[in-house]
C-alpha cells in the first residue's frame, strides 16, 4: 500500500513502469485567452413591429472562409419569452447557451411563476457578463441581439458585443448585416413611431428581404436560416427556413474583381 | 447548581432537542417594541411603536426603506437589524445593477433567511437577535414576510411581532377577512388599531411614538407603484386621530366590524 496521495488511483509503477505524467505538465506554455474567433456565425438581423420583434440569423458556422457547419442554430429562446441571436465565435455561443440554460433553471427554481427575467433583464445581464469577460482580457467573441418584451409588455430589442457595449434601436443588425441589412430595415422603421406602425407580416417580409440581400452579398452566409417572431403570445421560432424567390440577375453586371479579365 | 449546560453555543442540542441560543434570540425579539404588518390586494403596510430610552432622548427608528419597493420593520436588537438591512440593501442594488430589475421580495427574504440560518449551525457564531417584518411589492403584488432569528421566514397576510404582540395578532386574526379589499388608509387604520391593542394601560399612540410605512400600487387608474415610504410625526396625525375616535365609541373586539359599516 502506497501511502502517498500522488500515487493513489494510478497504475502501480512496479507493475506498469513509471507513470507518464507529461499530459499534466504545465510547460505547454502560458494559458491563452481568446485572441480571435475561430468558427464563426455571421450576421443577426432584427426589427421591432407594433406587437413584438422579428429576429433572424442563418444556420451557417464558418471556419475561416470554409462553410464548415450548415446546421448551426444561432437563435436561442430564453424562458419562453425572449430570443437571443448570436453572431461571432460559435464555441463562445455554446458557452453562453449553456450559461443561459443554467440561469433560466436557477430563476425558475428560485421563486414562484411571474418572476422570470424579461428581455430587458436578460440584455442587462448579458452586457454585464460580456463586459466582465472583456475586463479579464478574455472576451466572449460574440455580438448578441436580445429580442423580446420589456416590463410594460412593449417590444424590446437591444445589442451587446464582446466589449460589453450596448445599443438599442427599432432595428438592429450585427456583423455584415449592419452595413447591408440596416439601411433596408431603416427604410421601414427609421424611428420608434414608424416601428410601432409596422404589422407583423410586413416586419417578417422585411427581415426575409434582408436575409436574401445578405446571402447575395455576404460570402460567409447561407440560404438556410432561422427566424423567430416574439409577441405577447410567446415565441414562434422556425429553425429550418429556406430563402425564396432568389434572383441572381444582378450578378452578371458585377465587374471589377473575380476571374473576369475584361 | 442547576446551570443549563446546553446553552453555551448555537451548535449544541439539549437532550430535549432544543437549541437554547436560538430560543434566547427569539426572546430578544419579544423584548422589542411591537410592530404590525398587514396586506391588502393593493398595499402592504407596516406600523410600529417607537421607544425612547429616556424622557429627553429621541425615539429609536423602527421602520426602514431597503429599496424603492421594499421596507422592513424591526423588533429586537437594532444593531443586528442594521446588519441585515444593509445586506438586503446590497442585494437589491446588485439586482438592479446586473438585471435592471426590482428584486423579487420572496428571494430577498429567502437570502436573509439563509444567512441567519447559517448562524445557528456554525460554532462561534450566534443567531441574530432580531425579528423582522418585511413588506414589498413586485410583479406578483404586495407581500408581507415574517423573519425570525432561527432563519425561519414565511409569507403572512398579517402579522405582529414584539412585546405584547399577541394582543395585536388576536385583533388581526379577528379582522383578517376584511384586509384583502381594504384601501390604503383603511389598511393603515386596521394596523393602528392592532397596535393600540398592545398598549399598556396609560400609554397611547402619539405623533412621536408612531411610525407608518406604506408600499403599494398607485391609486386606481394610475400606472406604477407607490414606493415604500416611512411616515413619522405630523404625517401620521390624521391616521392616529381617526382611530382615536372609534376607540372611545367601541373599545372591544366588535369595533373592527363596526368600522366597516362606517366606510
Amino acid at each position: 500500500m502506497d501511502h502517498r496521495p500522488q500515487a493513489w488511483g494510478r497504475p502501480r509503477d512496479d507493475v506498469y513502469g513509471a507513470y507518464d505524467a507529461s499530459y499534466m505538465s504545465t510547460n505547454n506554455g502560458p494559458t491563452q485567452h481568446t485572441q480571435q474567433p475561430i468558427v464563426t456565425g455571421t450576421s443577426v438581423v432584427a426589427i421591432k413591429f407594433k406587437d413584438g420583434v422579428v429576429i433572424a440569423a442563418d444556420n451557417l458556422a464558418s471556419y475561416g472562409s470554409l462553410a464548415r457547419f450548415t446546421d448551426v442554430k444561432r437563435l436561442r429562446k430564453f424562458a419562453g419569452t425572449s430570443v437571443v441571436g448570436f453572431g461571432g465565435d460559435v464555441s463562445d455561443m455554446q458557452y453562453l447557451d449553456r450559461h443561459l440554460t443554467e440561469l433560466s433553471i436557477d430563476e425558475a427554481y428560485k421563486s414562484d411563476p411571474g418572476h422570470s427575467l424579461n428581455a430587458r433583464n436578460l440584455h442587462k445581464y448579458l452586457s454585464k457578463l460580456m463586459y466582465h469577460r472583456r475586463s479579464k482580457f478574455d472576451p466572449l467573441w460574440n455580438s448578441l441581439l436580445v429580442a423580446g418584451l420589456d416590463d410594460d409588455q412593449k417590444p424590446f430589442l437591444a445589442a451587446t458585443d464582446l466589449l460589453g457595449t450596448t445599443f438599442t434601436s427599432p432595428s438592429l443588425a450585427t456583423g455584415f448585416g449592419s452595413v447591408l441589412a440596416q439601411p433596408i430595415m431603416r427604410r421601414y422603421a427609421p424611428d420608434e413611431e414608424s416601428a410601432a406602425q409596422l404589422t407583423q407580416e410586413k416586419a417578417v417580409e422585411v427581415i426575409k428581404e434582408c436575409m436574401k440581400v445578405l446571402f447575395y452579398r455576404d460570402a460567409r452566409s447561407m440560404d438556410k436560416y432561422s427566424i423567430a417572431v416574439i409577441t405577447k403570445d410567446g415565441v414562434d421560432l422556425k429553425e429550418d427556413e429556406k430563402l425564396e424567390n432568389q434572383s441572381w440577375a444582378f450578378a452578371d453586371r458585377i465587374k471589377g474583381y473575380g476571374t473576369q479579365t475584361v | 447548581m442547576f446551570r443549563n449546560n446546553y446553552d453555551n453555543d448555537s451548535v449544541t442540542f439539549s437532550p430535549q432537542g432544543r437549541i437554547f441560543q436560538v430560543e434566547y434570540a427569539a426572546e430578544a425579539v419579544k423584548q422589542g417594541s411591537v410592530v404590525v404588518g398587514l396586506t391588502s390586494k393593493t398595499h402592504a403596510v407596516l406600523v410600529a411603536i417607537k421607544r425612547n430610552a429616556e424622557e429627553l432622548s429621541s425615539y429609536q427608528k423602527k421602520l426602514f426603506a431597503v429599496d424603492e419597493h421594499v421596507g422592513l420593520a424591526i423588533a429586537g436588537l437594532t444593531s443586528d437589524a442594521r446588519v441585515l438591512s444593509n445586506f438586503m440593501k446590497n442585494q437589491c442594488l446588485s439586482q438592479r445593477l446586473t438585471y435592471d430589475r426590482a428584486m423579487p421580495v420572496e428571494s430577498l427574504v429567502q437570502s436573509i433567511g439563509d444567512k441567519a440560518q447559517i448562524n445557528t449551525q456554525q460554532y462561534g457564531k450566534r443567531p441574530y437577535g432580531v425579528g423582522l417584518l418585511i413588506t414589498g411589492i413586485d410583479e406578483t403584488g404586495p407581500h408581507l414576510f415574517e423573519f425570525q432569528p432561527s432563519g425561519m421566514t414565511q409569507e403572512m397576510v398579517a402579522c405582529a411581532i414584539g412585546a405584547r404582540s399577541q394582543m395585536a395578532r388576536t385583533y388581526l386574526e379577528k379582522n383578517a377577512e376584511h384586509f384583502p379589499d381594504c384601501g390604503r388608509d383603511e389598511l393603515v387604520k386596521h394596523g393602528l388599531r392592532a397596535l393600540k391593542e398592545t398598549l399598556v394601560q396609560d400609554k397611547e399612540l402619539t405623533l412621536e411614538n408612531t411610525s407608518v410605512g406604506i408600499v403599494g400600487l398607485k391609486e386606481a387608474g394610475k400606472k406604477g407603484l407607490e414606493y415604500f415610504k416611512v411616515h413619522d410625526g405630523p404625517e401620521v396625525k390624521e391616521w392616529i386621530n381617526s382611530v382615536a375616535d372609534d376607540a372611545e365609541a367601541g373599545g372591544d373586539a366588535a369595533e373592527g366590524e363596526g368600522m366597516q359599516v362606517d366606510e
